[in-house]
């Protein structure tokens, strides 16, 4: 039993943590510049497919830094030629925008790549089984929550650190002041935006390596993102971070005790918060 | 011209238009099975493009005249679907009974997720419809035994209406069927249309203006945004139990959130100022959305390519080009 409860309790540590990167990034983009990415679950397929090819040139390692950084830059450039265009706008343009750009994504990687799955090679040294015991526990998934540690942290201190960090923080406070105060927030949003999909691009490799590649990968961590981001509160990106691991490790859970209700457990929650504390756990006051 | 005349002219002229307008687009629907097969369709896409253009005005009930965006409305729609569907399959072969289980179901739903987001506002408003959708589509999905899951719910057929004096064949006739889903779509845009030139529908208005100065003015702001909420509910549930009707089929698929996307365009390729504009839209996405999938298997990028081109280059839609137009 007690085997049972911590194999699903790691299963949704990993799960959480793919959350985390997603929502996180998505969180990014709607408190500074407004916009639901629709199209963040296709960037993410976008950075597994792009370190598929990268890989038999430069190897595993330095692609698990350049796919992402490459997803970043057609982020960019789509942020560049469309998405820039529509900030400030009634939320129903950004909304139908980036819902086009999932498609056409998600059917371009589709046309490139092929219907069927495709294996993503990672490294016999972070491949093989730690415990026989703990059979759950391999090398490749203590290696993804170790990489997603990493990231996050490394967001966080940005963020706190760093003057173009504490810029961002305060454009999500107050974008107009910070705008009089001479700082282009025009480029403090596209390099959010691009930040925001480099981390979609990082769990894109990182989800390939354990799951496979396949055009629809992101489909369904993109809703479970959308419920942390709501759980946690909107505008906190700490919050973000908790709800993506509480609805992760609930669902795991819930699966050990009543599996079939797994999938239905994160939106009950979600009801529940919304219903007791509507601005989420840690939301700012006023934002809902 | 003095500015008083120019107010009694613009006062009289679009009046008078718009009753003209109005006459000419039902003379268009109800002539609809005659001329469709002129430009190669049929009745029965006749009927498809009223219950989807209904489903748009519906959403665009929300978006265009209350100023709040639902990226949700296809689980009330795909509510009324299934609870037409229901009551087709396994209480009894009546239309009237279905028709009212779809609306029942659909703005039921509609009241219960309205009263716990109608706080929100903006762009976390849309966030947290598209969240609740997901809730219906899993129940659809999961519950295997009675809803048919990924399979959808089939087994079942329109009915007959029998009003007593003559039996109105919907089941057998393409052509009845239309007339029948016209009339439905006439009372409920009529009460759309009604609601929006009342006060209340004038309040809903003010909200859409300025939030800020509604709410000065005394206007409970979430109240207004709840009822409006649950009325587009209650609306493309109706729109809903039509949908299942036109295919004798309840599929999950309508209970997803891409197609509340689908709405949505449609309503903004219309023109969301406008009432009508959510139906012409309907029928354009349709044609469009045919073409495409018969000419190439990567249909999906072309109909994102639309979705992109419109929200680029159209934002206000058909009948936004127009109203522009007039005014300037």
């Amino acid at each position: 039993m007690l085997q049972l409860v911590l194999f699903n309790l790691f299963n949704g540590l990993i799960i959480g943590a793919f959350y985390v990167l997603l929502a996180l990034g998505l969180s990014m983009i709607l408190n500074l510049s407004n916009v639901i990415n629709f199209a963040h679950g296709n960037f993410l397929a976008l950075g597994g497919y792009l370190a598929y090819v990268l890989i038999p040139y430069i190897g595993f390692w330095p692609s698990l830094l350049a796919a992402p950084l490459l997803t970043g830059v057609v982020g960019l450039i789509i942020e560049q030629t469309m998405i820039r265009r529509i900030y400030g706008r009634d939320p129903i343009y950004s909304l139908l925008l980036t819902f086009g750009l999932a498609f056409m994504i998600q059917d371009a990687c589709r046309y490139i790549w092929g219907v069927n799955g495709l294996p993503l090679a990672t490294p016999p040294s972070i491949s093989r089984p730690l415990s026989t015991e703990f059979f759950f526990l391999t090398g490749y998934r203590v290696f993804v929550v170790g990489i997603v540690i990493v990231a996050v942290a490394a967001l966080f201190a940005f963020l706190r650190f760093t003057r173009m960090g504490m810029r961002i923080r305060a454009g999500v406070f107050d974008l107009d002041t910070v705008s009089a105060l001479g700082i282009n927030v025009k480029l403090l949003r596209s390099l959010n935006f691009a930040g925001g999909i480099f981390l979609a691009g990082l769990a894109g490799v990182l989800a390939g390596g354990q799951i496979g590649l396949n055009p629809n990968m992101g489909d369904s961590l993109l809703l479970p993102s959308f419920i942390a981001i709501i759980v946690g509160g909107m505008g906190s990106l700490v919050g973000t971070l908790l709800g993506g691991l509480l609805i992760g490790v609930a669902a795991a859970i819930t699966t050990v005790f009543f599996a079939s209700a797994s999938d239905t457990v994160i939106y009950v929650i979600m009801a529940l918060v919304l219903l007791l504390r509507p601005r989420g756990l840690l939301g700012e006051e006023g934002i809902l | 011209m003095r500015p008083g005349g120019e107010t009694t002219a613009a006062l009289r002229g679009p009046a008078e238009r718009r009753w003209t307008i109005l006459a000419g687009i039902w003379v268009v629907l109800i002539a609809a099975p005659f001329w469709l097969p002129l430009v190669h369709g049929y009745t029965s896409l006749g009927s498809r493009i009223l219950v989807l253009g209904l489903a748009a005005m519906s959403v665009n009930f929300l978006i265009g005249f209350t100023g709040v965006v639902s990226f949700g409305h296809a689980a009330y729609f795909g509510l009324g679907v299934y609870g037409a569907g229901m009551v087709l399959r396994y209480v009894a072969p009546s239309t009237p009974l279905a028709l009212l289980a779809g609306i029942l179901l659909g703005g039921g739903a509609g009241v219960l997720v309205g009263a716990l987001i109608c706080r929100s506002r903006g762009i976390y408003f849309a966030m947290i419809t598209i969240a609740f959708e997901q809730i219906f589509y899993y129940i659809a999905y999961k519950w295997d035994s009675v809803t048919g899951g990924y399979d959808g719910l089939r087994g079942f057929q329109r009915a007959a209406i029998n009003f007593g004096v003559f039996t109105l064949d919907i089941k057998h006739s393409d052509l009845a069927f239309y007339y029948f889903v016209l009339a439905v779509f006439a009372i409920v845009a009529g009460v759309m249309g009604f609601l929006l030139h009342s006060p209340f529908g004038r309040t809903l208005l003010a909200i859409r203006e300025n939030e800020r100065r509604a709410r000065f003015l005394g206007i409970s702001v979430d109240w207004h945004i709840w009822l409006s909420f649950s009325i587009s509910a209650f609306c493309i549930g109706a729109a809903g139990a039509l949908y299942a009707m036109v295919n004798n089929f309840s599929d999950p698929s309508s209970l997803y959130f891409d197609l509340s996307g689908d709405l949505v365009i449609m309503a903004v390729m219309g023109g969301i100022r406008s009432f009508w504009g959510p139906l012409l839209g309907a029928a354009i996405f349709e044609v469009l959305q045919d073409y495409i999938s018969s000419r190439t298997v990567n249909w999906l990028f072309f109909i994102g390519l639309v979705f992109v081109i419109v929200v680029m280059f159209f934002p206000r839609g058909l009948l936004g080009i127009f109203q522009r137009r007039r005014a300037a």
